[in-house]
């Protein structure tokens, strides 16, 4: 599975929600993710991806869409 | 050694309700419950200042401790709201106790003010004998600069809390405590002058959620004690979602957070004393319980600091 896909199984599951089609969507402005509901993304994308997230990382915009959260993940994952 | 002698608090009178300001700007009180936990909070009026809602604080304080005013080695008070670029609101809170050479400090530090207050009265108090620790805020004067943003005006109300923090005896022994300050997340919340509040609710949330469970468990872990041995913790009442987000994280149940942002939201400095102080009215540490305030806000600030039980 690669890492989009992985990404946008865990956006349904952690928001219950279906993600937006496009990638660059923002996912706070479509009504998926809320403040809450990213603290627990975030969580479960050190989780799946063993990465640690170090809070000077932990900024709203780095994780706003399924194509920052690749990138993100693509920069510093192992 | 530094003591928890007593908590004193002031709600002013009038009541608004979720519909009342949901109605202005633009969201239904079912949404405003739902994303904060609050229901009704309370405004002060017109004519009360952040000094008379501290200035009651204090005398509750003061009348549940049985010291009085000339007693006490110094006052601090921590408002993010204050009418006054400068003077804070500390020295006229004194002169209104009928003080006028006892040494006041101002914190304008917003949320983490009372925690950081404690915890400088705690090391403070020794040299200065009993200390009041103030935290006031009459957020509507603020939540209601335009334009009113939603995410901000459904959060805060007006009141104040206070803490006698004595040298010698009470009934809590300050342990530790554990703060913090990052000043690379200061635009994400900030109150301009004569602007609106200014929040990134992302951000606070985000590192809220992992910086005050941190706090919490690093002090614990310094203590060797466990979140589950906490008879109490008394959190800035920022968001009902958050306390339960921290509750989860440290592994206890939600209802060992004394919570009582559903009745009077988001009083910034002045929350986590409000709590404290209706918490103490119908309930006691017992000698060698746990007792565990922690704190987050703008700048960011946080922090969390220990107490126990003692023989009173």
């Amino acid at each position: 599975m690669d890492n989009r896909t992985q990404i946008i199984e865990i956006i349904r599951r952690v928001a219950g929600k279906e993600p937006p089609a496009a990638a660059d969507e923002s996912l706070f402005d479509s009504g998926v993710l809320d403040s809450f509901g990213l603290q627990d993304l975030v969580t479960e994308l050190e989780h799946i991806f063993d990465v640690k997230i170090p809070d000077g990382d932990l900024t709203p915009r780095k994780f706003e869409s399924i194509e920052r959260i690749e990138r993100y993940l693509e920069e510093h994952g192992k | 050694m530094a003591f928890l002698k007593a908590f004193g608090s002031y709600l002013p009178e009038r009541v608004v309700s979720n519909a009342e300001i949901g109605a202005r700007v633009g969201c239904d009180a079912e949404w405003i419950r739902n994303v904060s936990g609050i229901d009704e909070r309370r405004f002060a009026r017109d004519d009360e200042s952040v000094t008379d809602l501290a200035l009651r604080a204090a005398q509750d304080c003061l009348e549940r401790a049985k010291v009085k005013a000339s007693e006490l080695g110094m006052i601090l008070v921590a408002s993010g709201s204050s009418e006054r670029q400068f003077p804070g609101p500390a020295a006229s809170v004194a002169n209104r106790l009928g003080l006028n050479t006892t040494p006041c400090l101002d914190m304008p530090m917003a949320s983490a003010g009372s925690l950081f207050g404690i915890s400088l009265a705690s090391r403070l108090c020794a040299s200065l004998g009993p200390i009041l620790v103030i935290g006031a805020e009459k957020m509507s004067q603020i939540v209601e600069r335009e334009p009113m943003e939603r995410g901000v005006a459904i959060l805060f109300g007006d009141g104040a809390g206070a803490c006698l923090v004595d040298p010698s005896n009470g009934f809590a022994r300050v342990l530790d405590c554990e703060l913090y300050s990052d000043g690379a997340y200061a635009e994400d919340l900030k109150l301009s002058f004569s602007s609106p509040l200014e929040m990134n609710g992302r951000s606070v949330i985000l590192q809220a959620s992992r910086k005050i469970p941190r706090a919490i468990a690093a002090l614990l872990q310094q203590h060797r004690r466990r979140a589950a041995d906490v008879a109490v913790f008394l959190m800035h009442q920022a968001n009902q979602n958050l306390i339960a987000r921290v509750a989860q994280a440290l592994e206890v149940a939600e209802d060992k957070f004394y919570s009582n942002i559903k009745r009077f939201g988001n009083t910034s400095s002045a929350s986590m004393l409000i709590a404290a102080a209706e918490w103490s009215r119908s309930n006691e540490l017992a000698p060698g319980e746990t007792l565990c305030f922690a704190a987050f806000g703008a700048g960011f600030h946080w922090g969390a600091l220990l107490a126990e039980g003692s023989e009173v």
